[in-house]
């Protein structure tokens, strides 16, 4: 297990441009094991881009990442996923083809140790292995309450269930550190309790650090430890939801100058 | 009646080996949407290598099969690796001249190393016709055709349940998210070419059996153009379906169209039907419609 000494995860004034436009300005952020930290912001204020760069999608220009102590800059995203990172789309991106039990189990991907052969015969070992993934998969299904649909494609499901089933896919990867991107985003008020609820289990009962960009700031206030705030691709402000809450500067990024 | 029986055979026959080269050519679409000019060509290097290791080096005939695709696995990954992987991220159009231009480049080395005058395999496999009722039918075509069914049927059990296969229609589907699963797409995509290289080289040995070997039967690898478009991109089922439809219209048109119009209607046949489709239903008989969000 991780020992937090340090903050599990460093992001070291980080600047990503894409041709002429920036998206991000050395962004600067520590996040603690075990702690929720929310990313807010106006549209377009580059949450999403420095959730793609700390998952690895994007490579940014300039700056330093560091999970865990390690140096994860230019990790390429699949590694970082063995690391330990996990995450969530804002448009959900679940293989939609494949049922509910099959997206889990590809969360699965990263702890299954049998080679491609043995993997495509479903042989001896590997069938041992996928039993034992079938249970942690089933554990996630129980805690998020999707019994009902585990065989069915994801495509044809509800778009709050798809929401929960592509929180079940990053569960399935054991993360250390989660990104959620949005989870909470055009869910009804039931929805987005439900949701909220399960966020803050994971990160209570699994010890799951969680990043998380939320427009809704009722949620945001009532569930994050540190809240971290955008405007134009620069921090402008972090600190606990009440301290976040009191900046002036945060007050005009959301309000506008007055 | 027999006649019609003997062409119906051939048609499946002809059409089991479309099946399977465009298999590979839906397999590389659907992982990287990547349209490979190149398939036909992957076809008769394994026809070739499989022939030249069993006239001149009489290597056993199985045994120069497994060698072959052994070879047409590296030959696969490395043609993605130095043409294809260059060209992620590029407009579709440059793709396509990239693996046009590396169809053009085998075809030249394949016929600097082997000519172009037709070779033949010796025979493989009993010479006496087998008897279905009245239909007399060489062995070699059952064998064709009982290979590339069998081929068939495992590769879509590899992907319908094996985890190596629903990890490839996961990246296939999303690749965005099978990098956030641990997936390494770029592996997922090098696993593709190599088996689109060797379901094409099985096919290539396959057709080298039943009618020699010379630089033509590239020919395939632009008859796959009609079965994927008949049976959709990306479907593989599709590919299955189209490869046989037009493996059959072709046989039949060959039979009674070209003594009447002379010859030539079972050339054109194939490319009518892709036409017709294209004007119909343009996604194939098993593709996805693609509604574009703008």
């Amino acid at each position: 297990m991780y020992a937090p000494v340090s903050p599990q995860l460093v992001i070291d004034s980080l600047t990503l441009h894409f041709g002429g436009v920036t998206a991000l300005t050395g962004v600067h952020l520590e996040v603690n094991a075990g702690e929720i930290t929310a990313v807010i912001g106006p549209n377009g204020a580059g949450k999403t881009s420095l959730l793609n760069c700390i998952s690895g999608l994007y490579r940014p220009n300039a700056g330093r990442l560091f999970f865990e102590e390690q140096e994860i800059t230019n990790t390429v995203p699949h590694r970082r996923a063995e690391l330990g990172i996990g995450r969530t789309f804002q448009n959900i991106e679940l293989f939609k083809h494949l049922t509910v039990l099959e997206n889990l189990m590809l969360g699965r991907h990263i702890h299954m140790k049998t080679g491609l052969l043995s993997g495509g015969l479903f042989w001896g070992p590997a069938r041992r292995e996928e039993e034992l993934h079938r249970r942690r998969v089933e554990e996630i299904i129980d805690f998020l309450e999707i019994e009902s649909i585990r065989h069915k494609a994801v495509g044809t499901l509800a778009y709050g269930l798809q929401k929960r089933v592509e929180l079940g896919r990053a569960l399935a990867l054991e993360p250390r550190l989660l990104l959620l991107d949005e989870p909470m985003a055009g869910m009804n008020l039931e929805e987005k309790e439900d949701m909220a609820r399960f966020i803050l289990d994971v990160a209570e009962e699994w010890g799951t650090t969680l990043i998380l960009i939320e427009h809704d700031m009722g949620v945001v206030m009532d569930i994050s430890d540190r809240v971290a705030v955008l405007d134009f691709g620069r921090k402008i402000a972090e600190g606990t939801p009440e301290e976040v809450q009191q900046n002036p500067l945060v007050i005009r990024a959301y309000l506008g100058k007055q | 009646m027999t006649f019609f029986l003997q062409i119906i055979i051939t048609g499946l026959v002809v059409g089991a080996v479309y099946a399977l080269v465009a298999f590979g050519f839906v397999l590389i679409y659907k992982s990287s949407d990547v349209i490979n000019f190149a398939q036909g060509e992957f076809l008769l290097v394994g026809a070739y290598v499989a022939l030249s290791l069993v006239v001149f080096y009489q290597v056993p005939f199985l045994a120069a099969v497994a060698l072959t695709l052994t070879m047409c696995v590296l030959l696969g990954v490395v043609v993605e690796r130095l043409v294809l992987r260059p060209f992620i991220g590029e407009r579709v159009i440059s793709v396509i001249m990239a693996t046009l231009g590396l169809s053009l480049l085998m075809r030249g080395i394949i016929q600097m190393i082997w000519g172009t005058e037709t070779r033949v395999y010796p025979a493989i496999f009993p010479d006496a016709p087998v008897r279905l009722g009245e239909v007399v039918v060489s062995q070699v075509y059952l064998w064709s055709l009982g290979v590339a069914l069998v081929l068939l049927a495992v590769f879509t059990v590899f992907f319908k349940y094996s985890s190596t296969g629903i990890v490839m229609r996961a990246a296939a589907d999303d690749q965005a998210a099978a990098q956030s699963m641990g997936i390494s797409v770029k592996r997922i995509i090098a696993i593709t070419w190599a088996i689109a290289a060797v379901v094409a080289a099985i096919g290539g040995v396959l057709l080298g059996n039943i009618n020699g070997v010379n630089p033509s039967l590239a020919y395939i690898g632009l008859m796959v153009l009609p079965v994927v478009i008949l049976g959709g991109l990306d479907s593989v089922p599709g590919a299955i379906v189209g490869g046989f439809t037009i493996g059959l219209l072709e046989s039949l048109a060959g039979g009674y169209l070209d003594p009447l119009f002379g010859g030539g209607v079972k050339e054109v046949v194939p490319f009518v039907v892709l036409l017709v489709v294209l004007m119909v239903r343009p996604y194939g008989l098993f593709g996805k419609e693609i509604i574009e969000r703008v």
